[in-house]
C-alpha cells in the first residue's frame, strides 16, 4: 500500500517537475514568473488531443508533436508579450502582467476551439497491468514515467555537457557579464523559453493520458502547483524543480490516501510555507535570485 | 434620481474593485507583494455574509468582524512576509490563497463547495461609494504622514529604513494587516452585493484580477491604483460589443498596454 502510493506520487510529482523546470528555466535567465506557463501546458495538451485524432498516432507522437508545437510557443510569447517590455525601462513586474494577458487569452483560444467542457483522452494504447507483489503499474504509468525521466535526463546532460547548455547555466547566473563575454544572451534566452515550453507542453500530454480528462482550464491548477514545486525547490534551480516537484505530488498523493482527500491541494501548499518559513530561499535556492 | 440597473451595478463593481486594489497598494507601498489578497477578500465575504444570515446581525458590524478576521489572519500572515521578499512572497502569498480557498470548500457552517446565497442586498451605491471613498481619504493623509514616509522607506531600502530608527517588524506586520482588513471589508461589500458567494469565486484568478489592477495603473501612487481597478472594471463592459472575443481583447489589450506603458497607466519612471 506504501510502496503503491509512493509510486502514484512519484508518477504524479514528475508531472509536476517537468513543469517547475519550466518556471525555473525561465525565471533563471529573466528573473520573472511567466505566469502564462500553465496555459502553455494546456495548449501541449490540446495539441497533443488533435494530434492523436487526426493520426490515430500513440502517446509518445502526441508528445513531439506537443514539444515541437509548445516551443514554438513559448518563443512567440516571449518575442511578442515579453521582450518588448523588458526592452524599456518599466516596472518589474510589467513583463509578469503582460504574461497573465497572454495566459487569458491562450485560455479563451483553447475554449473557442475546443469548448469549456472536459475532453477525453483517447490513449490508443493497449492498457497492460504489471503485478510486482502488491505494487501495481499499468503500461500508461510506464510510458509516462519513461518519457518524464527521459526529458529530465536529457535536459541534465544539455545543461552540462553541451556548451550551449553551460552558456545557458552562465546567462542565468549573470545575462550582462555572459553578453561581455560574448555570449549571446538573446539567442539563449529564446533557447531557454523554446525548452521551458516544450517541456510544459510535454507535460500537458503526459496529464491528459494519466487522467484522461484535460479542459482549457486545466492550466490554471496546474501552475499554481507548479510554482510551489519551483519555489520549494529554490528559484533558478533546475534540480530543486525536480526535487519540488516529486514533494509535491508524493504529498498529495499521500494526504488523499491518508488523511484527508478534500484537502488535498492545500497540503501542498502547507508544505511549501513550511519550508519557506525554515528555508526562506527553499532547498536548493541560492542568495543571489532572492531580490525580487 | 434612478440610475439604470445596469450602470448602477457597474459601478458598485468598481467601487468594490477600487477598495480592493487600495487593500493590495498599502503593501505593496512597503515593497510587500501580495497574489493572496483573494483569500482575504473570501475571509471578509464569509464571515460577513454568515454573521448577516445565520446569526442575523446587522450589516454595519458584520462587515467590520468581517474586515477585522481578515485583518487578524493578515497579521498571522504577515510574519513570514518579514522574512520573504519579492517572487517569493509573491508564490507564497498565493499558496494562501489556495489554501484559503480549499478550507471554505471544507467548512460546513458556510456551505461548502456551494457556497453561501441569500445574502441580503446591504451593499448600495451610497455604501460602496462611501468605503471607496475612506480608503482613498486614507492613503491621501498617509502620503505624507510619518508613516507614509516610513513604508516608502521601508520600500527602497529595508536596512536604511532600519538605522533611522522605522521599527521594521511593525511597519511591514501593521501595513500587510491593513490591507488584509480592506480587502475583508471589500469582500463583505461584494458578498451583500452579488447575494451569493461561493469558494470558486475568491480563487487565483481574483488575487491576479487584484493584482493586475494595482499594477495596470502604476504602483508608487494609489490614485494610480484606483485608476487601474476602474479601468480593469469598465474595459470589459466597454468591450461587450465584441461578445465571445471580449476576453481575448482583453488579454490582447492588458500585454499591449504593458508594452505601452510598462511603469503602469500614472506610475512614474523609475
Amino acid at each position: 500500500m506504501l510502496m503503491q502510493q509512493l509510486v502514484n506520487g512519484i508518477l504524479l510529482g514528475s508531472t509536476y517537475a517537468l513543469i517547475a523546470i519550466g518556471y525555473t528555466l525561465v525565471f533563471g535567465v529573466l528573473h520573472l514568473v511567466h505566469l502564462a506557463h500553465g496555459e502553455v501546458f494546456m495548449i501541449g495538451a490540446f495539441v497533443g488531443l488533435q494530434v492523436v485524432l487526426w493520426t490515430g498516432a500513440g502517446g509518445p507522437i502526441a508528445v513531439v508533436a506537443a514539444l515541437a508545437s509548445c516551443a514554438l510557443l513559448g518563443v512567440l510569447i516571449h518575442l511578442l508579450a515579453i521582450k518588448p517590455i523588458l526592452s524599456r525601462k518599466g516596472h518589474f513586474l510589467a513583463p509578469m502582467i503582460s504574461t497573465i494577458g497572454v495566459g487569458i487569452v491562450l485560455q479563451e483560444l483553447a475554449t473557442r476551439r475546443f469548448g469549456g467542457e472536459q475532453h477525453g483522452f483517447p490513449s490508443r494504447m493497449e492498457s497492460v497491468t504489471w503485478h510486482f507483489g502488491s505494487l501495481t503499474l499499468s503500461s500508461v504509468q510506464a510510458v509516462i514515467l519513461g518519457i518524464s525521466v527521459v526529458l529530465m535526463l536529457a535536459l541534465h546532460l544539455f545543461v552540462t555537457r553541451s556548451r550551449i547548455g553551460m552558456a545557458m547555466r552562465a546567462t542565468a547566473e549573470s545575462a550582462v557579464i555572459s553578453h561581455t563575454l560574448g555570449i549571446r544572451t538573446d539567442r539563449i534566452i529564446l533557447l531557454t523559453f523554446a525548452i521551458a515550453s516544450a517541456l510544459g507542453g510535454a507535460a500537458g500530454v503526459l496529464v491528459g493520458m494519466s487522467y484522461n480528462a484535460i479542459s482549457p482550464f486545466m492550466g490554471v491548477e496546474m501552475g499554481i502547483k507548479g510554482m510551489a514545486a519551483m519555489l520549494l525547490g529554490g528559484l533558478g534551480n533546475i534540480y530543486g524543480a525536480m526535487l519540488g516537484g516529486l514533494i509535491i505530488g508524493i504529498v498529495e498523493v499521500f494526504s488523499v490516501a491518508y488523511l484527508a482527500s478534500s484537502y488535498r491541494d492545500a497540503f501542498a501548499f502547507v508544505i511549501m510555507i513550511v519550508v519557506l518559513l525554515v528555508r526562506p530561499k527553499g532547498i536548493f535556492g541560492s542568495v543571489h535570485h532572492v531580490e525580487g | 434620481m434612478h440610475l439604470d440597473p445596469y450602470v448602477e451595478s457597474v459601478l458598485i463593481f468598481t467601487g468594490i474593485n477600487v477598495v480592493m486594489a487600495i487593500s493590495l497598494y498599502l503593501p505593496v507601498s512597503a515593497g510587500l507583494l501580495s497574489l493572496g489578497q483573494g483569500g482575504f477578500m473570501a475571509i471578509g465575504a464569509f464571515a460577513s455574509a454568515y454573521l448577516t444570515t445565520a446569526l442575523a446581525t446587522p450589516f454595519a458590524p458584520a462587515l467590520l468582524a468581517g474586515g477585522a478576521l481578515a485583518g487578524l489572519v493578515g497579521l498571522l500572515v504577515g510574519f513570514p512576509a518579514l522574512r520573504i521578499k519579492g517572487i517569493y512572497l509573491i508564490i507564497l502569498t498565493m499558496g494562501f490563497g489556495e489554501i484559503v480557498r480549499v478550507l471554505f470548500l471544507n467548512l460546513e457552517p458556510t456551505g461548502g463547495a456551494s457556497g453561501l446565497s441569500g445574502i441580503a442586498p446591504h451593499t448600495t451605491l451610497p455604501v460602496v461609494a462611501a468605503a471607496a471613498g475612506l480608503a482613498l481619504a486614507f492613503c491621501w493623509q498617509l502620503r505624507d504622514s510619518r508613516i507614509g514616509w516610513a513604508l516608502n522607506a521601508v520600500r527602497e531600502d529595508e536596512l536604511a529604513a532600519e538605522t533611522v530608527g522605522i521599527n521594521l517588524t511593525r511597519t511591514k506586520l501593521s501595513v500587510f494587516s491593513l490591507g488584509a482588513f480592506i480587502a475583508g471589508i471589500g469582500g463583505g461589500l461584494y458578498a451583500h452585493f452579488t447575494m451569493f458567494i461561493d469558494p470558486a469565486q475568491f480563487g487565483f484568478q481574483r488575487s491576479a484580477e487584484i493584482f493586475i489592477m494595482v499594477l495596470l495603473g502604476g504602483m508608487g501612487n494609489f490614485l494610480g491604483a484606483a485608476l487601474g481597478a476602474v479601468v480593469f472594471t469598465l474595459l470589459p463592459e466597454l468591450l461587450r460589443g465584441l461578445q465571445d472575443w471580449r476576453m481575448t481583447f482583453f488579454g490582447t489589450a492588458l500585454v499591449v498596454m504593458m508594452i505601452v506603458r510598462p511603469w503602469g497607466l500614472i506610475g512614474a519612471r523609475r
